[in-house]
């Protein structure tokens, strides 16, 4: 093998090592120091400012419960809905002559700037149901509209009249309206990613499986999944960790009224809204935990890896 | 995806027939396919297309119906909106500003990453893993998280003299150089996630005949692992650059000089001073977007391609 001197790969890693420890690694000790001081970064206040998160004393301010079980909303509904629809238009373009123009109509709201996206969709989910689009077309099928990202009802009580939320509370009418905008933005990033995947399949592989009598739903199930979950697995990592940061969307489109806002947006509101550097710490570390799971499936990944090339 | 059936090529008359049948069964077969993805290009093509039908909209037009009337009524269109936009002093130089500051951010995330990546797929060092690990968790650190302590950090270490040709200081607030530093840093940790991965699933193969006939780390770095992975790397410049374009908040806070502002700075003060008048917005919003189509379609070849095409055949 390659007789490398032992500082060799610290040289390759250094730029990177410098760039990533002077503005993100010191920033995150520095916020985890303020997490356990006062709002003023003075006193030493133990775990107050986490206390005041779990406890919610300010629920008309600060609304930390419904912030956790948004955050929750965002990790699951958004990466679940991006993923499949980002997989399914991957295998379908895969098999018509116009793949290329398919994939570009999805992948074209990610070119867009949030600025863009927040008119586009405030226009989208305009209340007049002359002007907005959403409206219109729920109208034109004989249903009522709505404000979209006012309304706190679960979908069932507009749907169906069936009286009060029966659902959890998160699963809001409002918050879906804004999981669905994340979806429009990031559906065309996961088809490109896996579609790129979906390429590295050699043809061999799904001709054997052919040849040996597999139809196109046992392919899809039995080799293409298998073959592509690690890309899968990079995908979902990828959305799982926007769905958790997700601030900008929520921050333009509603500002985290109505009960839409998320840790990052709460962070936000703590730390230079209400100016309370403790709690807005405390949360943003809160964010922070939420991605231990994450990292636990990354490096069994990394090492089963290593073990297996 | 033309299979052939070997059964049919009998040479027999019946065989074109039978061909022609076998095409019309595919084709009806198929219709629900194309229903389903034209369907899909359509519900997400509609709210970009109500943005262009408007942005080329009379104001009141916009404000009193829906855009879908304008195909009703064809002669009601004017580029006026976009007249009114681009005349706006600084529409120009907010363009400008918006490369100044994205071109070098996308390449420097591109050569730190892929040198990191590389050590982290093909080399063994101690801590290895954890380095790898903490990789992955300042994946997930919000950037306005960070920003408090680095905008202190650049005020601290401001160079006031103005940077030649580009204009702004040299370093710290109100710099180019200082906001590529920023957007590079911000970008590492997907970068060299995603380059790692791909990296390491080259085959070994490749490296330990290299390795065997006596080529260096560098050697292997430019000449097998950098052409293999042009996908990916390709794939990761136009994200990088989606990103950068895009950004809002870092701009936002590092710049603090108008005449450096990108685009999204200028239509933010555009949005704030023309509160909701749609047809400023919708076509500042569309300009904002005509660079970033470009760069994707110009680019697409390299989705077309297999990620591991090239390692497979070569």
């Amino acid at each position: 093998m390659l007789g490398r001197r032992w500082w060799t790969p610290w040289l390759w890693l250094a730029p990177a090592l410098a760039l990533l420890g002077v503005f993100l690694v010191y920033p995150v000790v520095d916020t985890l120091r303020r997490s356990f001081l006062d709002e003023r970064s003075k006193n030493f206040v133990g775990l107050d400012n986490y206390r005041f998160i779990i406890d919610n004393p300010q629920p008309l301010v600060s609304d930390t419960h419904s912030a956790l079980l948004n955050n929750v909303m965002w990790l699951t509904l958004f990466t679940a809905i991006t993923v499949s629809l980002g997989l399914i238009i991957a295998v379908l373009a895969g098999r018509v002559r116009y793949e290329a123009v398919a994939k570009s109509a999805i992948f074209i709201p990610m070119a867009i700037s949030f600025v863009a996206a927040s008119v586009i969709w405030r226009f989208m989910y305009e209340f007049n149901s002359d002007i907005g689009t959403a409206n219109a077309a729920v109208t034109s099928l004989g249903g009522d509209a709505t404000a979209w990202l006012q309304n706190t009802n679960a979908p069932q009580t507009w749907l169906t009249d069936a009286g009060p939320d029966t659902l959890p509370r998160p699963i809001q009418i409002n918050n879906l309206a804004l999981v669905m905008v994340g979806v429009w933005m990031w559906t065309g990033f996961a088809m490109i990613v896996l579609s790129a995947g979906l390429k590295g399949i050699s043809t061999e592989v799904l001709e054997a499986a052919r040849v040996d009598g597999a139809n196109e739903w046992q392919i899809f199930w039995r080799v293409i999944i298998p073959i592509m979950s690690p890309t899968i697995v990079v995908v979902a990592t990828t959305l799982v960790i926007q769905g958790l940061k997700k601030f900008d969307l929520v921050w333009v489109m509603t500002g985290g009224r109505f009960k839409t806002d998320v840790v990052a947006t709460l962070f936000y509101k703590e730390a230079f809204r209400i100016g309370d550097f403790g709690v807005g710490a405390a949360l943003a570390v809160v964010l922070l935990l939420w991605v231990l799971p994450i990292m636990v499936i990354s490096i069994r990944r990394f090492q089963f890896q290593e073990e297996t090339r | 995806m033309a299979r052939r059936n070997p059964s049919m090529s009998g040479g027999s008359a019946e065989a074109p027939v039978a061909l022609a049948l076998g095409a019309a069964r595919r084709t009806v077969a198929r219709f629900p396919l194309h229903v389903a993805i034209i369907g899909l290009m359509v519900l997400w093509s509609v709210p970009t297309i109500a943005l262009l039908v408007s942005s080329f909209r009379e104001p009141t037009a916009i404000a009193s119906s829906g855009w879908w009337n304008a195909i009703k009524e064809p002669f009601d269109l004017t580029v006026g909106n976009y007249q009114s936009v681009l005349e706006k002093q600084g529409m120009a130089r907010a363009f400008v500003n918006s490369i100044i500051i994205t071109v070098p951010s996308t390449v420097l995330v591109i050569l730190v990453a892929a040198l990191a990546a590389y050590a982290f797929a093909w080399m063994k060092f101690p801590a290895r893993n954890l380095l790898f690990l903490l990789m992955v968790a300042l994946l997930v650190v919000p950037v306005q998280m960070t920003l408090i302590p680095v905008l202190r950090l650049y005020t601290d270490v401001t160079v006031d003299a103005e940077l030649p040709l580009l204009g702004g200081r040299i370093f710290g607030t109100s710099s180019y150089v200082g906001i590529w530093v920023a957007h590079t840093a911000y970008g590492l940790p997907f970068a060299i996630y995603l380059l790692r991965n791909f990296f390491g699933s080259l085959p070994r193969d490749l490296f330990e005949s290299a390795y065997l006939d006596g080529a260096s780390d560098v050697g292997v770095f430019f000449r097998i692992v950098l052409p293999l992975s042009m996908p990916a790397i390709s794939a990761l410049a136009i994200f990088q650059f989606l990103w950068v374009w895009n950004d809002l908040l870092v701009a936002l806070i590092l710049l603090g000089d108008p005449t450096l502002a990108p685009m999204t700075l200028k239509i933010t003060s555009l949005v704030s001073s023309f509160g909701t008048n749609y047809q400023v917005l919708t076509a500042a919003a569309f300009i904002s977007m005509a660079l970033p189509l470009f760069i994707f379609f110009a680019l697409q070849r390299y989705f077309v391609q297999g990620i591991l095409a090239g390692a497979v055949k070569g």
